[in-house]
């Protein structure tokens, strides 16, 4: 186990991230709100960069109670970053995908010190 | 950007206008991982134009009315004159979030080099591709243009354009010129004129289109590819128009479905009018409709074929058997069960028929990889299918350094 620094806590705003590059490790470190999250940047479909995708929340549609579409919302608690190869889209927090909980990425324990982060590889 | 002894140390977001060098620096890594730099590798679709060049296409209208014409499009830039594009394609990046999806933005260096060549290059070294065949994404759409005419107007610009602008400048990059198959004798006319030019690997049919393949028009031009020993391929398209495919109020439910419904439609006219049986020599070439339709259509028609053989007088076997014998490219591959993919693989006789395809840079490209990682292939069915499979068909130059694995 090591420790890979990868910037000031401040440095990465909230609903950002920094991707580093750690020999052929590339790690992505996201921050939602004082939480961050560190995965992989290897996308399980075909290998692609996710870490260096777009950030959006989480789609779902809306039904009123007689189960009518009433169009689409964002869903602000699930924030998703999407892989720019494909488009398969992952829960920042779980590192899941929202409709196959087997595709899911691949983590790193993440540490907060001295107002810095760092993840442990 | 960070950098540590001038190597980044940090990677930014991909956006609209990311170098594609960038965007495929994992296709690379998997490249070197894998050896690919030893393994021959043809991508037989590719759309890396991005309609910038369409300005350029207009000056090759041989009618001088039209190319004088199309100077009133654009504001005077001529930019993306008399085209019948739908809607559909630009929902491709499932808005915004697969930025290549709406076609490559970034800058290339200018100079001597077309820029399709250029941005050929870039995606052939990162994806470690020999050849790369490559087609323009507007004329995907031209078989259904309202004006008859203007399918040979703009087929012949473009055919033209590829001939004479494009295609010397590397022998790596090829095309399968557009036929303007809604009259079939320029389509004929098509093939006179440009076959055996340099880059020219075959000639091909949109599939979106309403024109049944086996009426009695086209046999001529049949037997003209025949003779020459040209691959005839049929690019399938979208198109949501269609009154099937318009009840589908979602993207991802129109192009699943149509992007293979015109192939079925076509193919099945092919095999059922006895086709490969007036045109055994003919190889005929189904792209991007993917593989899961073939065991479908294949037991379909061997089901019904069985019990209605007075209606397909002309076929002497089974019609999987005729579709056995067809070429098919492999994007996008459904890879969602290994077991039914292996399936469909060995029932398509994919060691000697499939050809791997990239459709670089649209949402749904495949990389090499995806053929490569197959645990259930062997290395000679991989090495098929990624390139010697193109180069027996298109009698493409395959270089000094893998002969030995091509005797093999
Ligand atoms: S590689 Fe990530 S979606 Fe395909």
């Amino acid at each position: 186990m090591r420790e890979i620094y990868v910037a000031q806590a401040d440095e990465i705003a909230d609903r950002d991230r920094k991707v580093v590059i750690d020999d052929d490790l590339e790690i992505g470190v996201f921050r939602l709100g004082d939480e961050y999250y560190a995965w992989e940047s290897n996308c399980p479909h075909m290998g692609g960069p996710i870490c260096q995708g777009k950030i959006m929340n989480r789609v779902d549609e809306v039904l009123d109670e007689e189960r009518r579409s009433k169009g689409f919302r964002f869903v602000d608690e699930d924030v998703h970053v999407v892989c720019p190869w494909h488009g398969f889209e992952f829960n920042i927090r779980t590192g899941a995908h929202p409709g196959d909980a087997n595709t899911r990425l691949n983590g790193f324990e993440v540490e907060l010190r001295d107002g810095a982060v760092y993840v442990r590889v | 950007m960070d950098t540590i002894g001038g190597k980044p140390r940090d990677l930014s977001e991909i956006n609209a206008r990311t170098d594609s060098r960038d965007i495929l620096a994992h296709a690379r890594q998997q490249a070197d991982l894998r050896g690919f730099d030893d393994v021959f590798i043809v991508d037989i679709d590719s759309h890396i134009d991005d309609g910038g060049n369409w300005p350029d296409v207009m000056g090759y209208i041989d009618d001088p009315v039209i190319r004088e014409a199309a100077s009133s499009f654009g504001d005077g830039s001529k930019r993306g004159a008399f085209l019948n594009s739908t809607p559909g394609l630009q929902w491709q990046n499932v808005f915004g979030r697969i930025p290549h999806g709406q076609g490559l933005k970034e800058p290339t260096d200018g100079g001597d080099v077309p820029r399709e060549i250029e941005l050929s290059r870039r995606c052939m070294n990162q994806m470690s591709l020999d050849y790369q065949v490559v087609f323009p994404n507007a004329l995907l759409f031209l078989g259904m243009h309202p004006v008859r005419e203007m399918e040979i107007h703009l087929a012949n610009a473009y055919n033209r354009w590829l001939v004479e602008h494009v295609l010397p400048v590397d022998p790596r990059v090829q095309a399968m010129l557009y036929l303007p198959f809604n009259s079939p004798t320029d389509a004929e006319e098509t093939v006179k004129r440009f076959l055996g030019k340099p880059g020219v690997a075959g000639f091909l049919v949109t599939s979106s289109r309403h024109k049944p393949v086996h009426a009695n028009e086209y046999m001529r031009l049949y037997a003209m590819l025949e003779e020459a020993g040209q691959v005839l391929a049929f690019h399938s398209h979208l198109n949501w128009q269609d009154e099937y495919t318009s009840q589908l109020n979602r993207f991802i439910s129109m192009h699943a479905i149509s992007f293979v419904l015109c192939n079925l439609v076509h193919l099945t006219n092919w095999v059922i009018n006895g086709l490969p049986e007036r045109f055994p020599k003919l190889n005929v070439m189904w792209i991007e409709s993917g593989l899961a339709w073939l065991p479908f259509i294949m037991q379909r028609l061997d089901h019904e074929y069985l019990m209605r053989s007075s209606e397909a007088p002309l076929l002497k076997r089974m019609p999987s058997d005729y579709i056995r014998e067809m070429f098919f490219t492999s994007q996008p591959m459904e890879h969602t069960s290994d077991k039914l993919l292996e399936a469909t693989m060995d029932a398509m006789n994919a060691e000697t028929q499939l050809l791997y395809a990239s459709d670089w840079p649209h949402w749904d490209f495949d990389l090499p990889s995806r053929i490569w990682d197959l645990d259930f292939l062997d290395e000679t069915a991989k090495r098929n299918i990624l390139g010697y499979n193109a180069a027996r068909i298109f009698n493409l130059d395959i270089p000094e350094k893998y002969q030995a694995t091509a005797a093999q």
